[in-house]
């Protein structure tokens, strides 16, 4: 086997024309990208919810979130991934028929982003709680005084310095998020791992595909990595830096 | 809790179909697949440790070309999905295989075309990826003025590693260790789609032959947070095992 040929061939089955499956590969990377971006902001917003719930919310509250976070992260994705993916689109469909609506075909992308939505959001409320409690408590207390409303209070004392401790953790749930797509596969959805494993077995080139995909998914999770560093340089800027006062 | 969790178990014990649970084919195969759930997990874990070892060893302390290629190892394996290194290794090596000649003739053939060993081998790796940058860190944590006596004393390197370098770093490393074998047990059912039976590909039979969808997946989740649970108290009983402070 010479390396001249075996180039050749893996660049023509990685063009971006027709016979070659680049392109396939980009739109199916996008979708990944996608799913990914909606899952992980839905993650943030059930996030935020969870974790002033769990530090505010009623005894009641409290439990139900608990059960939420624990069973979330004891079982494993791909399990939940298949339970969601059932239970999601055969119980909106039944609310639909009780309320009288027609029966609705559940795109495959929204499915995907509820149910990977619904994970990150159990990591992002341990995440976001954390993050919570380490502003210091008198700062609330100080705004409480002053006659701060809550959400007020939230926008401008809480959340901007939370953000410092949270970015860390949410920057491990978007790698996550992105690697979880994958998962997607298995239920059928064509996102990268899915139309990967279809062009390398069309063109039997198992190798030469996953390899491919393996550097996408690398490019992604290396950018992410400088994308958050540079985040949370910002958000801790002000802050006394360790050793430094 | 324990009122929800309650309420929740009587839901599920009385409006759900369990009538299959009887029937006892699939008690057998619920248990082969518990066992092979729990040596996949228990062999993957031991060998991701061996290797992660030298992994964090060479990043913490190696030279620079062994602290290179560490840490872009460390980089692929928690860059990429686990299910695309599976299905690489499976798809793409198992492919490779029988066209090399001194492979298809050798003895490990027939161990080599079954699924387990891609399942194992893919799973270890990925142990050995997160517990390499772990354990980089838990090199670093040993405080240098040991070291330093260490050598003052005469003490051999290998020796220096042996009694003083890694029992400290395993010490420090244990909580996390715990996590990361709950974090590898959720990873196993990725091996089924490479038709290894463990208890997910087990659920799955159950829910091709029964038409029953939700209850084999309600078992599996309780038997996952089972094993789960025993993991951490496996570790809670080793961290009170292992003495707390010597720096």
């Amino acid at each position: 086997m010479t390396g001249g040929p075996l180039l050749a061939s893996t660049l023509d089955l990685l063009a971006f024309s027709p016979p070659g499956w680049g392109a396939t590969l980009l739109v199916a990377l996008s979708k990944s990208i996608m799913i990914a971006i909606g899952a992980f902001a839905l993650g943030l917003l059930i996030g935020v919810g969870g974790a002033y719930g769990k530090l505010y919310g009623s005894p009641v509250t409290r439990d139900l979130l608990g059960i939420y976070t624990t069973v979330v992260r004891a079982v494993p994705e791909l399990v939940l991934i298949l339970i969601l993916y059932f239970a999601f689109t055969s119980s909106l469909n039944n609310l639909l028929l009780a309320w009288g609506f027609e029966r609705v075909q559940i795109s495959g992308f929204v499915a995907g982003i509820v149910v990977l939505g619904v994970v990150q959001g159990a990591y992002a409320t341990e995440v976001l709680r954390g993050a919570i409690l380490s502003v210091p408590s008198g700062q609330i207390e100080a705004a409480r005084a002053m006659g701060m409303p809550p959400l007020m209070l939230a926008w401008r004392v809480t959340f901007p310095q939370m953000l410092a401790a949270a970015i860390p953790g949410l920057a491990n749930l978007w790698l996550i998020a992105t690697k979880d797509t994958a998962l997607l596969a298995v239920v059928g959805y064509a996102e990268l791992t899915l139309v990967t494993r279809q062009a390398a077995s069309t063109t039997k080139a198992f190798f030469t595909f996953f390899m491919a995909a393996g550097v996408l998914y690398l490019v992604i999770s290396i950018l992410s990595t400088i994308l958050f560093a540079k985040a949370e340089a910002w958000a801790r800027r002000g802050q006394v830096r360790p050793g430094s006062g | 809790m324990a009122a929800v969790a309650v309420l929740l178990v009587i839901w599920c014990a009385t409006s759900l179909n369990w009538t299959w649970l009887a029937s006892e084919k699939y008690h057998s195969l619920i248990l082969r697949g518990i066992w092979t759930t729990c040596w996949l997990l228990v062999v993957t874990m031991v060998l991701g440790m061996l290797l992660a070892i030298p992994l964090g060893l060479a990043q913490a302390a190696g030279p620079w070309w062994l602290a290179m290629p560490a840490r872009a190892f460390c980089g692929l394996v928690r860059g990429t999905p686990l299910l695309l290194q599976l299905w690489l290794l499976y798809y793409g090596l198992g492919s490779l295989f029988p066209s090399i000649p001194w492979i298809r003739e050798s003895d490990l053939w027939p161990i080599l075309r079954q699924a387990w060993p891609y399942a194992v081998l893919a799973l270890t790796l990925s142990v050995a990826g997160y517990e390499g940058e772990v354990m980089r860190g838990a090199f670093k944590g040993v405080p240098h003025g040991q070291l330093e006596a260490a050598k003052a004393m005469g003490m051999p390197r290998f020796t220096i590693f042996r009694r003083i370098w890694l029992p400290q770093a395993i010490q420090r490393v244990l909580p996390t260790l715990g996590g990361e074998t709950v974090l590898t047990l959720k990873a196993t059912p990725l091996v089924a789609t490479i038709t290894v039976v463990d208890i997910y590909a087990v659920s799955s039979r159950i829910r091709q032959d029964t038409f029953v969808v939700y209850e084999p997946l309600l078992l599996l989740a309780v038997v996952y947070m089972a094993i789960a649970g025993l993991i951490v108290l496996l570790f809670r009983w080793l961290e009170n095992r292992v003495p707390q402070k010597t720096a």
